[in-house]
């Protein structure tokens, strides 16, 4: 601003305040007369009541005689899981599409330019759709069921893959395994006398997939026993629909993000790697990549947010996450409009400032430092 | 894959020294040079070609070679291919929703007054693109509005609950923009202006839209809208859920604005003030115009998401393009016709969309013109 605001913009601002003040309490002073008027109450003590519905699919337990405190965790959970399935897969194809669209095959060139457009150019919504009634709908039932290599069955029940049996040592395992994982950045930058570990910690993570795979019992393949599949895990075709529509729309716009970052990287660093005698996979994940995520990290962030407010679009196929839950069922069941209303909204505004809160601290943390 | 990242691997020359540049070694060229550079790239290229022929005839035979598009009942559709025929039939509802058949002539006058009113402001070389687009964000809305409510002599009144299909996105979608675009750039300058209050009120507001959901929010529009206003009022459904379209969609306006107003150069503020100018002659006059220009692709970014998104008026059982087609795939005699549907719905958006998004490539390649010329 090139000279200070006049006293009478200062005055003004003010009068600006009033305003949305003065609208705020006309908003608030209608609602409290029309709930009046409709013999309601604002409040959330209806979150200890008991719910008297079904939640199809929980990762956490859930029955019938939980509270609503209860059905919003678990729906939240629902959210949370669909959400990094999301991500990763998104991410992951993303990433193969944005290095085929740099590919110097021309056939591979243009696929992943055709999809990209097709996908990016039609609504998220219609393509979850899609996915669920034209797609998973139509499937055979469970006796003709579609088989996939790897053990895998798909059919109108959802899609069946193979789960893991868990031994009774395995608790003690996962929790071995999951503290090497946290050790792992800190033993990588561990002071030693020559110099840092470095590359070497890597070798925590591998074990503890090691430990953790150890805890395994035996692997559960799902079999067709009559008219039904048993064993296995079961991915209801809800949850199917609405990870593929996610993957497959949100890929397509981190694609175009990891295209873009990639030239965006000096050529000079592709160059100087290349008369190294570097491999081209490995001019690709040594050298470029690590300097590409630095480019990407801000804007991916807004997709992955993009995409966790999505997930809301499962409304739309009846997965149970917490819009279609709190909005819906709990709306419905207990009247309590404004109230559900605020709490999904609440919980999502606390999710995108948190998780942009930890982008902008891991942004903050790779962004190069100049000197 | 192959990983020839991030450079295009240069021609191998062609033909050695006794070659002729004919039209038979240009194409040997090219295929040489983009599809069988390597051996990986000859696996890759036979791979896809293979995967091509396994996927192609297939789907080339049902929606194409053996489906069926004429006749008027679902009798007509015996084979195995799509059933095109549906989708024949309903076009009419896909596209127009309910509106009386004697007055559809408003929605194609509406249809063309939109394209004469656009056309001056999408044009490469045009006089007066800010007034033109002033008349399509003022004047033509009131005459297209008044052309389909009706209600005045000689126009009968129609409802909006007989607006759908098509025709009711795009509504949404202009009226949107048509709102969104100036309370954008006002919360845009909001959040740069030096009035603390102006800039916190403008901060909070664009970070709570941003931060939810638009299906809570267009849920809010149909349930707890009603509860905010005054005991006995109500506002049709219809434009509630315009209203927090544009609420919502004016806070990423404003976010897309407020990177263009970073890309113009203090100084010309500064020279701008001591020329004696005001702070609204110098955002009206000298940003702004040079903000704007850069930032029409990510405009026309906004325009084609929010485009999309109107089709979750069908989830507040608004019947747009999307929910015509769910309605129609409920009717007892046309079940099972769901793949026709969507696929059908998706093209229809994909063309709009596509059609704006090329637009915005083209704008954004005769701005690099510009700018590097």
């Amino acid at each position: 601003m090139v000279r200070r605001p006049s006293r009478r913009a200062y005055a003004a601002q003010w009068l600006l305040l009033l305003a949305v003040l003065a609208v705020a309490y006309l908003v608030v002073a209608d609602a409290t007369d029309n709930l009046s008027h409709r013999n309601l109450s604002f409040g959330f003590g209806f979150l200890a009541d008991r719910a008297n519905f079904d939640i199809p699919f929980h990762v956490i337990s859930w029955t019938e005689s939980d509270s609503y405190g209860r059905a919003l965790l678990v729906s939240f959970v629902n959210t949370l899981l669909v959400s990094a399935m999301g991500i990763v897969a998104a991410t992951g194809l993303g990433l193969l599409l944005g290095i085929m669209r740099l590919s110097v095959n021309w056939l591979i060139r243009n696929l992943a330019l055709v999809y990209i457009e097709f996908v990016r150019n039609t609504p998220l919504l219609v393509q979850i759709i899609f996915w669920y009634f034209a797609v998973l709908q139509t499937l055979p039932p469970p006796r003709r069921s579609i088989v996939i290599p790897g053990g895998l069955l798909l059919n109108i029940r959802g899609l069946y893959v193979p789960s893991a049996v868990m031994a009774d040592r395995a608790s003690i395992l996962s929790l071995l395994s999951a503290a090497a994982l946290v050790l792992t950045p800190l033993v990588w930058r561990l002071p030693l006398k020559g110099g840092r570990l470095g590359a070497k910690a890597l070798l925590l993570p591998l074990a503890a997939v090691g430990l953790f795979a150890a805890g395994i019992e035996h692997i559960e393949f799902p079999t067709l026993t009559g008219f039904n599949v048993t064993g296995g895990a079961q991915i209801p075709p809800e949850l199917a629909a609405l990870w593929a529509g996610l993957s497959i729309y949100f890929a397509a716009f981190i694609a175009e993000i990891v295209r873009s970052a990639i030239e965006a990287v000096p050529k000079g660093q592709h160059d100087a790697a290349r008369a190294l005698g570097l491999s081209t996979l490995a001019v690709l994940f040594l050298i470029v990549l690590p300097q590409a995520v630095r480019i990407m990290v801000p804007q991916l962030t807004s997709q992955y947010l993009n995409l966790i407010k999505s997930t809301t679009l499962g409304a739309a196929v009846a997965y149970p996450e917490i819009f279609q839950i709190f909005a819906g069922t709990v709306m419905n069941q207990a009247g309590k409009e404004v109230e559900t209303i605020i709490i999904v909204m609440a919980i999502f505004l606390t999710v995108s400032l948190i998780f942009s809160a930890f982008m902008n601290w891991y942004n903050s943390r790779i962004a190069l430092v100049e000197r | 894959m192959t990983m020839q990242v991030p450079m295009r691997v240069v021609a191998p020359p062609s033909g050695g020294f006794g070659g002729s540049p004919g039209s038979s070694s240009l194409i040997v060229d090219w295929l040489r040079r983009n599809l069988f550079s390597s051996i990986s790239n000859t696996l890759l290229t036979l791979l896809v070609v293979a995967a091509f022929a396994l996927i192609v005839p297939p789907v080339f035979n049902w929606a194409i070679a053996d489906a069926t598009i004429s006749g008027s009942d679902r009798s007509a559709c015996t084979s195995d291919g799509a059933c095109w025929t549906f989708i024949r039939l309903r076009l009419h509802t896909f596209f127009c929703g309910h509106y009386p058949d004697s007055e559809l002539w408003r929605l194609a006058l509406a249809a063309a007054l939109m394209v004469a009113f656009s056309l001056p402001v999408l044009r490469d070389r045009t006089r007066h693109r800010g007034l033109s687009l002033l008349l399509l964000l003022t004047v033509f809305p009131l005459l297209a509005g008044t052309l389909l409510i009706g209600g005045v002599p000689g126009l009968p009144y129609v409802d909006t609950s007989q607006w759908g299909g098509l025709m009711l996105d795009i509504i949404i979608s202009f009226v949107t923009v048509a709102g969104a675009l100036p309370f954008g750039i006002l919360l845009a300058l909001g959040r740069r202006s030096e009035l603390g209050v102006v800039r916190s009120l403008s901060i909070a507001f664009i970070e709570l839209w941003r931060g939810v959901p638009l299906l809570t929010v267009l849920f809010m529009s149909a349930v707890m809208l009603p509860l905010f206003l005054p005991h006995g009022v109500s506002i049709d459904r219809l434009i509630r859920a315009m209203a927090v379209f544009t609420l919502f969609n004016s806070a990423y306006m404003a976010e897309t604005v407020r990177g263009g107003l970073q890309g113009v150069p203090a100084v010309q503020e500064e020279a701008a003030a001591s020329l004696g100018l005001g702070w609204w002659q110098i955002q009206l006059f000298v940003t702004l115009p040079q903000a704007l220009r850069i930032v029409v692709p990510g405009i026309v970014n906004n325009i084609v998401d929010l485009f999309k998104d109107t089709s979750l008026v069908t989830i507040i059982s608004l019947v747009d393009v999307l929910g015509a087609v769910e309605q129609a795939l409920k009717d007892p005699a046309w079940l099972g016709f769901a793949k026709e549907g969507y696929i059908f719905t998706a093209a229809v958006f994909f063309l709009c969309c596509f059609a704006m998004s090329s637009y915005g490539r083209r704008f954004e390649r005769r701005l690099n013109r510009y700018r590097t010329g």
